[in-house]
Protein backbone atom coordinates (compact mmCIF):
# COMPACT_ATOMS: atom_id res chain seq x y z
CA UNK A 1 0.00 0.00 0.00
CA UNK A 2 1.14 3.54 -0.75
CA UNK A 3 -0.15 6.61 1.01
CA UNK A 4 -0.35 10.05 -0.61
CA UNK A 5 1.44 12.54 1.65
CA UNK A 6 0.18 16.04 0.75
CA UNK A 7 3.80 17.25 0.98
CA UNK A 8 5.85 14.35 -0.42
CA UNK A 9 3.46 12.58 -2.82
CA UNK A 10 2.86 8.79 -2.95
CA UNK A 11 5.12 7.07 -0.44
CA UNK A 12 5.49 3.48 0.77
CA UNK A 13 3.42 2.37 3.76
CA UNK A 14 6.66 1.57 5.63
CA UNK A 15 7.39 5.28 6.01
CA UNK A 16 4.23 5.97 8.01
CA UNK A 17 3.00 5.48 11.53
CA UNK A 18 -0.72 5.02 12.20
CA UNK A 19 -2.72 7.34 14.45
CA UNK A 20 -6.23 5.89 14.21
CA UNK A 21 -9.69 7.37 13.73
CA UNK A 22 -9.40 11.07 12.84
CA UNK A 23 -13.05 11.92 13.36
CA UNK A 24 -13.00 11.67 17.15
CA UNK A 25 -13.70 14.92 18.96
CA UNK A 26 -12.00 15.47 22.29
CA UNK A 27 -14.70 16.53 24.76
CA UNK A 28 -14.37 19.54 27.02
CA UNK A 29 -12.37 18.78 30.17
CA UNK A 30 -15.49 18.98 32.30
CA UNK A 31 -17.81 17.15 29.88
CA UNK A 32 -19.97 14.37 31.39
CA UNK A 33 -18.17 11.07 31.99
CA UNK A 34 -20.27 9.37 29.28
CA UNK A 35 -18.73 11.63 26.63
CA UNK A 36 -15.23 10.85 27.85
CA UNK A 37 -15.92 7.12 27.87
CA UNK A 38 -17.16 7.38 24.27
CA UNK A 39 -14.13 9.38 23.23
CA UNK A 40 -11.52 7.18 24.91
CA UNK A 41 -12.94 3.73 24.18
CA UNK A 42 -15.77 3.63 21.64
CA UNK A 43 -15.30 3.68 17.86
CA UNK A 44 -17.51 3.62 14.75
CA UNK A 45 -15.04 1.13 13.24
CA UNK A 46 -16.66 1.26 9.77
CA UNK A 47 -16.20 -1.30 7.02
CA UNK A 48 -15.77 1.23 4.24
CA UNK A 49 -14.67 4.85 4.17
CA UNK A 50 -12.53 5.81 7.18
CA UNK A 51 -10.77 9.09 7.94
CA UNK A 52 -7.61 8.33 9.88
CA UNK A 53 -4.45 9.95 11.16
CA UNK A 54 -1.06 8.93 9.82
CA UNK A 55 2.35 10.43 10.52
CA UNK A 56 4.97 10.49 7.78
CA UNK A 57 7.62 9.43 10.30
CA UNK A 58 10.33 8.40 7.84
CA UNK A 59 9.66 11.41 5.62
CA UNK A 60 8.58 14.97 6.32
CA UNK A 61 7.28 13.90 9.78
CA UNK A 62 4.02 15.76 9.25
CA UNK A 63 0.73 14.41 10.62
CA UNK A 64 -1.82 13.92 7.86
CA UNK A 65 -5.41 12.77 7.51
CA UNK A 66 -6.06 10.03 4.93
CA UNK A 67 -9.47 8.87 3.76
CA UNK A 68 -9.22 5.14 3.02
CA UNK A 69 -11.65 2.30 2.46
CA UNK A 70 -11.00 -0.28 5.19
CA UNK A 71 -12.24 -3.12 2.97
CA UNK A 72 -10.52 -2.33 -0.34
CA UNK A 73 -7.71 0.01 0.84
CA UNK A 74 -8.77 2.48 -1.88
CA UNK A 75 -7.63 5.97 -0.94
CA UNK A 76 -9.98 8.84 -1.69
CA UNK A 77 -8.26 11.83 -0.10
CA UNK A 78 -5.44 13.15 2.03
CA UNK A 79 -4.94 16.43 3.80
CA UNK A 80 -2.47 18.08 6.18
CA UNK A 81 -3.87 17.24 9.62
CA UNK A 82 -3.94 20.86 10.76
CA UNK A 83 -6.38 21.70 7.96
CA UNK A 84 -8.79 19.12 9.35
CA UNK A 85 -8.78 20.31 12.94
CA UNK A 86 -12.21 21.15 14.25
CA UNK A 87 -12.44 23.82 16.94
CA UNK A 88 -12.53 22.29 20.42
CA UNK A 89 -15.85 22.62 22.23
CA UNK A 90 -15.94 25.64 24.49
CA UNK A 91 -15.38 24.99 28.17
CA UNK A 92 -18.38 25.51 30.33
CA UNK A 93 -18.29 28.09 33.07
CA UNK A 94 -18.13 25.48 35.82
CA UNK A 95 -14.76 25.47 37.53
CA UNK A 96 -13.75 22.30 39.32
CA UNK B 1 -25.03 -39.95 13.40
CA UNK B 2 -22.14 -42.41 13.24
CA UNK B 3 -20.19 -42.63 16.48
CA UNK B 4 -16.50 -42.25 15.60
CA UNK B 5 -14.28 -44.98 17.02
CA UNK B 6 -11.57 -47.39 16.00
CA UNK B 7 -14.31 -49.66 14.65
CA UNK B 8 -15.92 -46.97 12.48
CA UNK B 9 -12.44 -46.13 11.21
CA UNK B 10 -11.68 -49.73 10.25
CA UNK B 11 -15.10 -50.05 8.62
CA UNK B 12 -14.53 -46.81 6.71
CA UNK B 13 -11.10 -47.97 5.59
CA UNK B 14 -12.47 -51.28 4.32
CA UNK B 15 -15.72 -50.10 2.78
CA UNK B 16 -14.51 -46.88 1.16
CA UNK B 17 -15.95 -43.38 1.32
CA UNK B 18 -19.54 -44.65 1.05
CA UNK B 19 -19.30 -45.81 4.67
CA UNK B 20 -19.25 -42.22 5.94
CA UNK B 21 -22.33 -40.04 6.28
CA UNK B 22 -22.21 -36.21 6.31
CA UNK B 23 -21.14 -34.86 9.70
CA UNK B 24 -24.01 -32.35 9.85
CA UNK B 25 -27.28 -31.54 8.06
CA UNK B 26 -27.96 -28.63 5.69
CA UNK B 27 -31.37 -27.54 7.03
CA UNK B 28 -33.63 -24.81 5.68
CA UNK B 29 -34.12 -21.98 8.20
CA UNK B 30 -37.30 -22.21 10.30
CA UNK B 31 -39.56 -19.17 10.75
CA UNK B 32 -38.52 -18.69 14.37
CA UNK B 33 -36.02 -19.90 16.95
CA UNK B 34 -35.61 -19.47 20.69
CA UNK B 35 -32.01 -18.42 20.10
CA UNK B 36 -30.21 -17.29 16.96
CA UNK B 37 -26.42 -17.24 17.06
CA UNK B 38 -24.80 -15.05 14.41
CA UNK B 39 -21.49 -16.47 13.17
CA UNK B 40 -20.53 -20.14 12.80
CA UNK B 41 -16.95 -19.79 13.95
CA UNK B 42 -15.70 -21.84 16.87
CA UNK B 43 -17.33 -19.51 19.39
CA UNK B 44 -20.79 -19.49 17.80
CA UNK B 45 -20.77 -23.26 17.32
CA UNK B 46 -19.49 -23.91 20.85
CA UNK B 47 -22.19 -21.62 22.23
CA UNK B 48 -24.88 -23.57 20.38
CA UNK B 49 -23.42 -26.87 21.57
CA UNK B 50 -23.37 -25.83 25.22
CA UNK B 51 -26.85 -24.27 24.97
CA UNK B 52 -28.08 -27.75 24.04
CA UNK B 53 -25.83 -29.77 26.29
CA UNK B 54 -25.82 -27.68 29.48
CA UNK B 55 -29.16 -25.86 29.26
CA UNK B 56 -31.38 -28.12 27.17
CA UNK B 57 -32.10 -25.32 24.68
CA UNK B 58 -32.16 -26.90 21.23
CA UNK B 59 -34.47 -24.67 19.20
CA UNK B 60 -31.37 -22.79 18.07
CA UNK B 61 -29.95 -21.71 14.72
CA UNK B 62 -26.37 -20.70 13.97
CA UNK B 63 -26.33 -18.37 10.95
CA UNK B 64 -23.13 -18.09 8.91
CA UNK B 65 -22.61 -15.72 6.00
CA UNK B 66 -19.97 -17.95 4.38
CA UNK B 67 -19.00 -21.49 5.35
CA UNK B 68 -18.60 -22.64 8.93
CA UNK B 69 -15.11 -22.18 10.32
CA UNK B 70 -14.15 -19.92 7.41
CA UNK B 71 -13.44 -16.91 9.62
CA UNK B 72 -10.67 -16.52 12.18
CA UNK B 73 -11.27 -20.01 13.52
CA UNK B 74 -9.89 -21.43 10.28
CA UNK B 75 -7.18 -18.78 9.98
CA UNK B 76 -5.41 -18.78 13.32
CA UNK B 77 -2.08 -20.16 14.50
CA UNK B 78 -3.83 -22.49 16.99
CA UNK B 79 -1.95 -21.65 20.18
CA UNK B 80 -3.79 -22.63 23.37
CA UNK B 81 -2.66 -21.27 26.76
CA UNK B 82 -4.02 -19.75 29.96
CA UNK B 83 -0.94 -17.83 31.12
CA UNK B 84 -2.68 -14.61 32.10
CA UNK B 85 -1.89 -12.19 34.91
CA UNK B 86 -5.29 -10.70 35.73
CA UNK B 87 -8.03 -12.70 37.45
CA UNK B 88 -10.77 -11.83 34.97
CA UNK B 89 -8.80 -13.30 32.08
CA UNK B 90 -7.06 -16.09 33.99
CA UNK B 91 -10.31 -17.68 35.18
CA UNK B 92 -11.88 -17.67 31.71
CA UNK B 93 -8.85 -19.07 29.90
CA UNK B 94 -8.14 -21.65 32.59
CA UNK B 95 -11.75 -22.86 32.50
CA UNK B 96 -11.32 -23.11 28.76
CA UNK B 97 -8.08 -25.07 29.22
CA UNK B 98 -9.91 -27.56 31.41
CA UNK B 99 -12.56 -28.02 28.74
CA UNK B 100 -9.83 -28.47 26.09
CA UNK B 101 -8.31 -31.27 28.13
CA UNK B 102 -11.41 -33.43 27.61
CA UNK B 103 -12.77 -31.88 24.42
CA UNK B 104 -12.02 -34.68 21.95
CA UNK B 105 -13.88 -37.16 24.18
CA UNK B 106 -16.72 -34.79 24.89
CA UNK B 107 -17.29 -34.08 21.18
CA UNK B 108 -16.37 -37.56 19.95
CA UNK B 109 -14.12 -35.73 17.51
CA UNK B 110 -10.34 -35.61 17.53
CA UNK B 111 -9.41 -31.93 17.85
CA UNK B 112 -5.73 -32.96 18.06
CA UNK B 113 -5.18 -31.03 21.26
CA UNK B 114 -1.47 -31.29 21.96
CA UNK B 115 -0.14 -30.05 25.32
CA UNK B 116 3.39 -29.47 24.10
CA UNK B 117 3.94 -26.40 26.29
CA UNK B 118 4.04 -22.69 25.55
CA UNK B 119 7.37 -20.99 26.25
CA UNK B 120 7.59 -17.18 26.45
CA UNK B 121 11.18 -16.00 26.11
CA UNK B 122 12.62 -13.20 28.27
CA UNK B 123 15.42 -10.96 27.03
CA UNK B 124 16.23 -8.72 29.99
CA UNK B 125 16.30 -8.75 33.80
CA UNK B 126 13.20 -6.59 33.82
CA UNK B 127 11.37 -9.07 31.65
CA UNK B 128 12.42 -11.94 33.91
CA UNK B 129 10.94 -10.01 36.84
CA UNK B 130 7.71 -9.44 34.95
CA UNK B 131 7.53 -13.13 34.06
CA UNK B 132 8.20 -14.12 37.66
CA UNK B 133 5.30 -11.93 38.71
CA UNK B 134 2.96 -13.32 36.06
CA UNK B 135 4.05 -16.89 36.84
CA UNK B 136 3.33 -16.38 40.54
CA UNK B 137 -0.04 -14.87 39.76
CA UNK B 138 -0.84 -17.86 37.57
CA UNK B 139 0.14 -20.33 40.29
CA UNK B 140 -2.01 -18.47 42.80
CA UNK B 141 -4.88 -19.01 40.37
CA UNK B 142 -4.09 -22.73 40.21
CA UNK B 143 -2.52 -22.53 36.74
CA UNK B 144 0.74 -24.30 35.95
CA UNK B 145 3.78 -22.06 35.38
CA UNK B 146 7.53 -22.63 35.49
CA UNK B 147 10.24 -20.03 35.29
CA UNK B 148 13.22 -21.31 33.30
CA UNK B 149 16.71 -19.85 33.36
CA UNK B 150 18.81 -19.60 30.23
CA UNK B 151 20.08 -23.17 30.54
CA UNK B 152 16.55 -24.42 31.09
CA UNK B 153 15.52 -22.79 27.84
CA UNK B 154 18.55 -24.18 26.05
CA UNK B 155 17.68 -27.70 27.17
CA UNK B 156 14.17 -27.31 25.71
CA UNK B 157 14.96 -25.50 22.46
CA UNK B 158 18.69 -25.98 21.81
CA UNK B 159 18.89 -24.32 18.41
CA UNK B 160 17.64 -20.91 19.47
CA UNK B 161 20.21 -18.19 18.91
CA UNK B 162 22.33 -18.34 22.08
CA UNK B 163 25.47 -17.06 20.35
CA UNK B 164 25.26 -13.52 19.05
CA UNK B 165 21.63 -12.53 19.49
CA UNK B 166 20.82 -8.83 19.41
CA UNK B 167 18.47 -9.55 22.35
CA UNK B 168 20.13 -12.32 24.38
CA UNK B 169 17.91 -14.97 25.95
CA UNK B 170 17.77 -14.61 29.75
CA UNK B 171 15.20 -17.31 30.41
CA UNK B 172 11.53 -17.96 29.88
CA UNK B 173 8.12 -18.58 31.37
CA UNK B 174 6.76 -22.00 30.50
CA UNK B 175 3.18 -23.19 30.74
CA UNK B 176 3.56 -26.97 30.30
CA UNK B 177 -0.20 -27.53 29.79
CA UNK B 178 -0.31 -25.03 26.92
CA UNK B 179 0.02 -26.18 23.34
CA UNK B 180 -1.90 -26.31 20.08
CA UNK B 181 -5.04 -27.84 18.59
CA UNK B 182 -6.29 -28.48 15.07
CA UNK B 183 -8.36 -25.36 14.29
CA UNK B 184 -10.65 -26.80 11.59
CA UNK B 185 -11.33 -29.87 13.70
CA UNK B 186 -12.54 -27.62 16.51
CA UNK B 187 -15.11 -25.96 14.23
CA UNK B 188 -16.13 -29.28 12.67
CA UNK B 189 -16.29 -31.11 15.98
CA UNK B 190 -18.52 -28.49 17.61
CA UNK B 191 -20.66 -28.27 14.45
CA UNK B 192 -21.20 -32.03 14.35
CA UNK B 193 -21.93 -32.26 18.08
CA UNK B 194 -24.34 -29.28 17.98
CA UNK B 195 -26.10 -30.60 14.89
CA UNK B 196 -26.56 -34.02 16.45
CA UNK B 197 -28.38 -32.33 19.35
CA UNK B 198 -30.86 -30.78 16.93
CA UNK B 199 -29.30 -27.38 16.31
CA UNK B 200 -29.68 -25.92 12.80
CA UNK B 201 -26.44 -24.67 11.27
CA UNK B 202 -27.35 -22.50 8.30
CA UNK B 203 -24.48 -21.56 6.03
CA UNK B 204 -24.52 -18.94 3.26
CA UNK B 205 -26.94 -16.89 5.33
CA UNK B 206 -25.72 -13.36 6.07
CA UNK B 207 -27.38 -11.33 8.80
CA UNK B 208 -28.11 -7.86 7.42
CA UNK B 209 -30.28 -6.36 10.12
CA UNK B 210 -31.59 -6.81 13.65
CA UNK B 211 -35.32 -6.28 14.11
CA UNK B 212 -36.59 -4.83 17.38
CA UNK B 213 -39.88 -4.03 19.06
CA UNK B 214 -39.25 -1.29 21.56
CA UNK B 215 -36.00 -2.24 23.23
CA UNK B 216 -36.40 -5.99 22.66
CA UNK B 217 -35.11 -8.04 19.74
CA UNK B 218 -37.60 -9.96 17.61
CA UNK B 219 -35.36 -11.47 14.94
CA UNK B 220 -32.81 -10.95 12.21
CA UNK B 221 -33.03 -9.89 8.59
CA UNK B 222 -30.88 -12.18 6.50
CA UNK B 223 -29.93 -12.83 2.89
CA UNK B 224 -32.43 -15.73 3.14
CA UNK B 225 -35.28 -13.69 4.59
CA UNK B 226 -36.45 -12.73 8.07
CA UNK B 227 -35.83 -15.23 10.88
CA UNK B 228 -37.59 -14.66 14.18
CA UNK B 229 -35.60 -14.97 17.41
CA UNK B 230 -36.37 -14.46 21.09
CA UNK B 231 -32.68 -14.04 21.81
CA UNK B 232 -29.73 -13.21 19.58
CA UNK B 233 -26.09 -13.96 20.36
CA UNK B 234 -23.45 -12.17 18.28
CA UNK B 235 -20.20 -14.14 17.72
CA UNK B 236 -18.74 -12.62 14.57
CA UNK B 237 -15.19 -11.66 15.65
CA UNK B 238 -13.94 -8.81 13.40
CA UNK B 239 -17.47 -7.98 12.28
CA UNK B 240 -18.74 -7.26 15.82
CA UNK B 241 -18.99 -3.50 15.24
CA UNK B 242 -21.09 -4.08 12.13
CA UNK B 243 -23.56 -6.31 13.94
CA UNK B 244 -23.73 -3.91 16.89
CA UNK B 245 -24.42 -1.04 14.48
CA UNK B 246 -27.47 -2.98 13.22
CA UNK B 247 -28.84 -2.53 16.73
CA UNK B 248 -27.77 1.12 16.87
CA UNK B 249 -24.80 0.43 19.20
CA UNK B 250 -21.11 1.28 19.11
CA UNK B 251 -18.43 -0.91 20.67
CA UNK B 252 -15.01 -0.30 22.27
CA UNK B 253 -13.35 -2.11 19.41
CA UNK B 254 -11.50 -1.73 16.13
CA UNK B 255 -11.08 -4.30 13.36
CA UNK B 256 -7.47 -4.96 12.43
CA UNK B 257 -5.68 -7.42 10.23
CA UNK B 258 -3.47 -10.22 11.54
CA UNK B 259 -1.48 -12.47 9.23
CA UNK B 260 -0.38 -16.05 9.68
CA UNK B 261 2.34 -17.97 7.86
CA UNK B 262 3.09 -21.59 7.07
CA UNK B 263 6.41 -22.95 5.81
CA UNK B 264 7.11 -26.05 3.74
CA UNK B 265 7.09 -29.26 5.79
CA UNK B 266 10.25 -30.03 7.76
CA UNK B 267 11.38 -32.91 9.94
CA UNK B 268 10.62 -32.30 13.64
CA UNK B 269 12.52 -29.19 14.69
CA UNK B 270 10.40 -27.36 17.31
CA UNK B 271 8.41 -29.53 19.71
CA UNK B 272 6.84 -26.73 21.75
CA UNK B 273 5.42 -23.26 21.14
CA UNK B 274 8.01 -20.46 21.34
CA UNK B 275 7.24 -16.76 21.61
CA UNK B 276 9.81 -14.00 21.24
CA UNK B 277 9.88 -11.45 24.04
CA UNK B 278 11.88 -8.69 22.37
CA UNK B 279 9.98 -8.51 19.10
CA UNK B 280 6.69 -9.97 18.06
CA UNK B 281 7.02 -13.52 16.74
CA UNK B 282 5.59 -16.89 17.76
CA UNK B 283 6.06 -20.30 16.20
CA UNK B 284 5.07 -23.94 16.51
CA UNK B 285 5.33 -26.92 14.20
CA UNK B 286 2.25 -28.63 12.84
CA UNK B 287 1.86 -32.40 12.72
CA UNK B 288 2.44 -32.19 8.95
CA UNK B 289 5.83 -30.61 9.66
CA UNK B 290 5.10 -27.04 8.61
CA UNK B 291 6.24 -24.20 10.81
CA UNK B 292 3.18 -22.15 11.72
CA UNK B 293 4.08 -18.63 12.77
CA UNK B 294 2.91 -15.05 13.10
CA UNK B 295 3.70 -11.67 14.58
CA UNK B 296 2.33 -8.14 14.61
CA UNK B 297 -0.91 -6.71 13.29
CA UNK B 298 -0.70 -4.92 9.95
CA UNK B 299 -1.28 -1.83 12.05
CA UNK B 300 -4.31 0.03 10.68
CA UNK B 301 -8.07 -0.56 10.64
CA UNK B 302 -8.83 -3.24 8.07
CA UNK B 303 -11.63 -5.57 7.02
CA UNK B 304 -9.61 -6.80 4.04
CA UNK B 305 -8.83 -10.40 5.15
CA UNK B 306 -5.52 -10.14 3.31
CA UNK B 307 -2.28 -8.68 4.52
CA UNK B 308 0.37 -6.29 3.29
CA UNK B 309 4.03 -7.02 2.60
CA UNK B 310 5.87 -4.91 5.23
CA UNK B 311 4.59 -7.18 8.00
CA UNK B 312 5.71 -10.28 6.10
CA UNK B 313 9.25 -8.96 6.07
CA UNK B 314 9.03 -7.81 9.67
CA UNK B 315 7.78 -11.14 11.05
CA UNK B 316 10.32 -13.17 9.11
CA UNK B 317 13.18 -10.89 10.20
CA UNK B 318 12.16 -11.36 13.82
CA UNK B 319 11.86 -15.12 13.39
CA UNK B 320 15.29 -15.47 11.82
CA UNK B 321 16.98 -13.44 14.52
CA UNK B 322 15.67 -16.06 16.96
CA UNK B 323 16.17 -19.16 14.77
CA UNK B 324 19.04 -18.42 12.34
CA UNK B 325 19.03 -22.11 11.32
CA UNK B 326 15.70 -21.61 9.53
CA UNK B 327 17.00 -19.08 7.00
CA UNK B 328 16.70 -21.46 4.02
CA UNK B 329 13.18 -22.61 4.83
CA UNK B 330 10.65 -21.71 2.16
CA UNK B 331 7.38 -19.97 2.92
CA UNK B 332 4.42 -21.94 1.61
CA UNK B 333 1.39 -19.76 2.32
CA UNK B 334 0.27 -16.72 4.25
CA UNK B 335 -3.15 -15.22 4.83
CA UNK B 336 -4.98 -12.75 7.03
CA UNK B 337 -7.94 -12.58 9.36
CA UNK B 338 -9.99 -9.65 10.65
CA UNK B 339 -9.40 -9.29 14.37
CA UNK B 340 -11.83 -7.84 16.87
CA UNK B 341 -9.31 -5.71 18.81
CA UNK B 342 -10.87 -4.45 22.03
CA UNK B 343 -9.62 -1.28 23.67
CA UNK B 344 -8.18 -3.03 26.74
CA UNK B 345 -6.99 -6.22 25.04
CA UNK B 346 -9.56 -8.44 26.78
CA UNK B 347 -12.76 -9.98 25.41
CA UNK B 348 -16.31 -8.79 25.97
CA UNK B 349 -18.84 -11.54 26.78
CA UNK B 350 -22.16 -10.38 28.10
CA UNK B 351 -25.43 -8.57 27.65
CA UNK B 352 -25.83 -5.58 25.36
CA UNK B 353 -28.12 -2.68 26.26
CA UNK B 354 -30.93 -4.14 24.09
CA UNK B 355 -33.18 -6.82 25.61
CA UNK B 356 -32.37 -10.26 24.25
CA UNK B 357 -29.12 -9.21 22.57
CA UNK B 358 -25.77 -10.64 23.67
CA UNK B 359 -22.19 -10.10 22.55
CA UNK B 360 -19.20 -12.41 22.38
CA UNK B 361 -16.30 -10.50 20.85
CA UNK B 362 -13.16 -8.44 21.33
CA UNK B 363 -10.92 -11.52 21.12
CA UNK B 364 -7.85 -9.71 19.81
CA UNK B 365 -5.11 -12.19 18.97
CA UNK B 366 -6.24 -14.85 21.34
CA UNK B 367 -9.76 -16.13 20.91
CA UNK B 368 -9.03 -19.60 19.57
CA UNK B 369 -7.78 -20.88 22.92
CA UNK B 370 -10.94 -19.49 24.51
CA UNK B 371 -13.30 -21.34 22.17
CA UNK B 372 -14.73 -23.97 24.55
CA UNK B 373 -14.74 -21.73 27.64
CA UNK B 374 -16.16 -18.77 25.76
CA UNK B 375 -18.97 -20.85 24.28
CA UNK B 376 -19.68 -22.33 27.70
CA UNK B 377 -20.02 -18.98 29.52
CA UNK B 378 -21.82 -17.35 26.58
CA UNK B 379 -24.39 -20.16 26.54
CA UNK B 380 -24.89 -19.65 30.28
CA UNK B 381 -25.31 -15.88 29.77
CA UNK B 382 -27.90 -16.34 27.02
CA UNK B 383 -29.81 -19.12 28.79
CA UNK B 384 -30.08 -17.26 32.11
CA UNK B 385 -30.09 -13.70 30.78
CA UNK B 386 -27.21 -12.98 33.12
CA UNK B 387 -23.48 -13.69 33.06
CA UNK B 388 -21.77 -16.59 34.77
CA UNK B 389 -19.37 -15.45 37.54
CA UNK B 390 -16.50 -16.28 35.15
CA UNK B 391 -17.57 -13.71 32.54
CA UNK B 392 -18.93 -11.08 34.91
CA UNK B 393 -15.65 -9.12 34.78
CA UNK B 394 -15.77 -9.29 30.94
CA UNK B 395 -18.87 -7.10 30.63
CA UNK B 396 -19.23 -4.17 28.26
CA UNK B 397 -19.92 -1.95 31.29
CA UNK B 398 -16.33 -2.26 32.48
CA UNK B 399 -15.35 0.51 30.07
CA UNK B 400 -17.71 2.88 31.90
CA UNK B 401 -16.99 1.75 35.44
CA UNK B 402 -13.25 1.85 34.93
CA UNK B 403 -12.74 -1.85 35.72
CA UNK B 404 -10.94 -2.48 32.42
CA UNK B 405 -8.83 -5.65 32.09
CA UNK B 406 -5.63 -4.19 30.73
CA UNK B 407 -3.08 -7.05 30.93
CA UNK B 408 -0.32 -4.84 29.59
CA UNK B 409 -1.16 -1.78 31.64
CA UNK B 410 -0.69 0.18 28.44
CA UNK B 411 -3.87 2.23 28.14
CA UNK B 412 -6.72 2.24 25.64
CA UNK B 413 -5.05 1.04 22.43
CA UNK B 414 -6.69 -1.59 20.20
CA UNK B 415 -3.43 -3.50 19.71
CA UNK B 416 -2.99 -5.67 22.79
CA UNK B 417 -3.39 -9.39 23.08
C1 LIG C 1 -3.75 -14.93 11.80
C2 LIG C 1 -4.43 -15.21 13.10
C3 LIG C 1 -3.74 -15.89 14.10
C4 LIG C 1 -4.35 -16.16 15.32
N1 LIG C 1 -3.68 -16.92 16.24
C5 LIG C 1 -4.29 -17.30 17.38
C6 LIG C 1 -3.64 -18.20 18.27
O1 LIG C 1 -2.52 -18.68 18.01
N2 LIG C 1 -4.28 -18.54 19.41
C7 LIG C 1 -5.51 -18.05 19.72
O2 LIG C 1 -6.01 -18.36 20.79
N3 LIG C 1 -6.17 -17.22 18.88
C8 LIG C 1 -5.59 -16.84 17.71
N4 LIG C 1 -6.25 -16.00 16.83
C9 LIG C 1 -7.56 -15.46 17.20
C10 LIG C 1 -8.68 -16.48 16.96
O3 LIG C 1 -8.55 -17.03 15.68
C11 LIG C 1 -10.04 -15.82 17.07
O4 LIG C 1 -10.13 -15.01 18.21
C12 LIG C 1 -11.14 -16.88 17.17
O5 LIG C 1 -10.94 -17.91 16.25
C13 LIG C 1 -12.45 -16.20 16.92
O6 LIG C 1 -13.46 -17.17 16.78
P1 LIG C 1 -14.91 -16.66 16.46
O7 LIG C 1 -15.76 -17.85 16.40
O8 LIG C 1 -15.25 -15.59 17.43
O9 LIG C 1 -14.76 -15.92 15.06
P2 LIG C 1 -14.71 -16.47 13.55
O10 LIG C 1 -14.09 -17.81 13.46
O11 LIG C 1 -14.13 -15.38 12.73
O12 LIG C 1 -16.23 -16.66 13.23
C14 LIG C 1 -17.11 -15.57 13.01
C15 LIG C 1 -18.01 -15.95 11.86
O13 LIG C 1 -19.01 -14.97 11.73
C16 LIG C 1 -19.33 -14.88 10.37
N5 LIG C 1 -20.03 -13.61 10.12
C17 LIG C 1 -19.54 -12.36 10.13
N6 LIG C 1 -20.49 -11.45 9.84
C18 LIG C 1 -21.64 -12.16 9.67
C19 LIG C 1 -22.97 -11.80 9.34
N7 LIG C 1 -23.32 -10.51 9.14
N8 LIG C 1 -23.90 -12.77 9.22
C20 LIG C 1 -23.56 -14.08 9.41
N9 LIG C 1 -22.31 -14.48 9.72
C21 LIG C 1 -21.35 -13.53 9.84
C22 LIG C 1 -17.99 -14.98 9.67
O14 LIG C 1 -18.13 -15.37 8.33
C23 LIG C 1 -17.27 -16.01 10.53
O15 LIG C 1 -17.35 -17.32 10.01
C24 LIG C 1 -5.67 -15.71 15.58
C25 LIG C 1 -6.36 -15.04 14.58
C26 LIG C 1 -5.76 -14.80 13.34
C27 LIG C 1 -6.55 -14.09 12.27
ZN1 LIG D 1 5.55 13.62 3.86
Amino acid sequence: MRLPCPWCGDRDLNEFGYGGDATLQRPADDAPMKEWVDYVFFRDNPRGSHREHWQHIQGCRAWIVVERDTLTHEITGSWPANEMVVAAPAKSEVTP
Amino acid sequence: MTHYSIFSLVKGALCGPGAWSPAWREPEPKAEYDVVIVGAGGHGLATAYYLAKEHGITNVAVLEKGYLGGGNTGRNTTIVRSNYLLDGNAHLYEWSMKLWENLSHDLNYNVMFSQRGVLNLAHSDAQMDAFRRRGNSMRLNGIDAELLDREGVRAMVPHLNFEDARFPIYGGLLQPRGGTARHDAVAWGFARAADSRGIDIIQNCEVTGIRREGNRVTGVETSRGFIGAKKIGIAVAGNSSRLAAMAGLRLPMESHLLQAFVSEALKPVIDTVVTYGAHHFYVSQSDKGSLVFGGDLDGYNSYAQRGNLPVVEDVITAGLSLFPNLSRVKLLRHWGGVMDMSMDGSPIIGKLPVEGLYLNGGWCYGGFKATPGSGWVFAHTIANDQPHPINEPLSLERFETGAVLDEKGAGPVPGHH
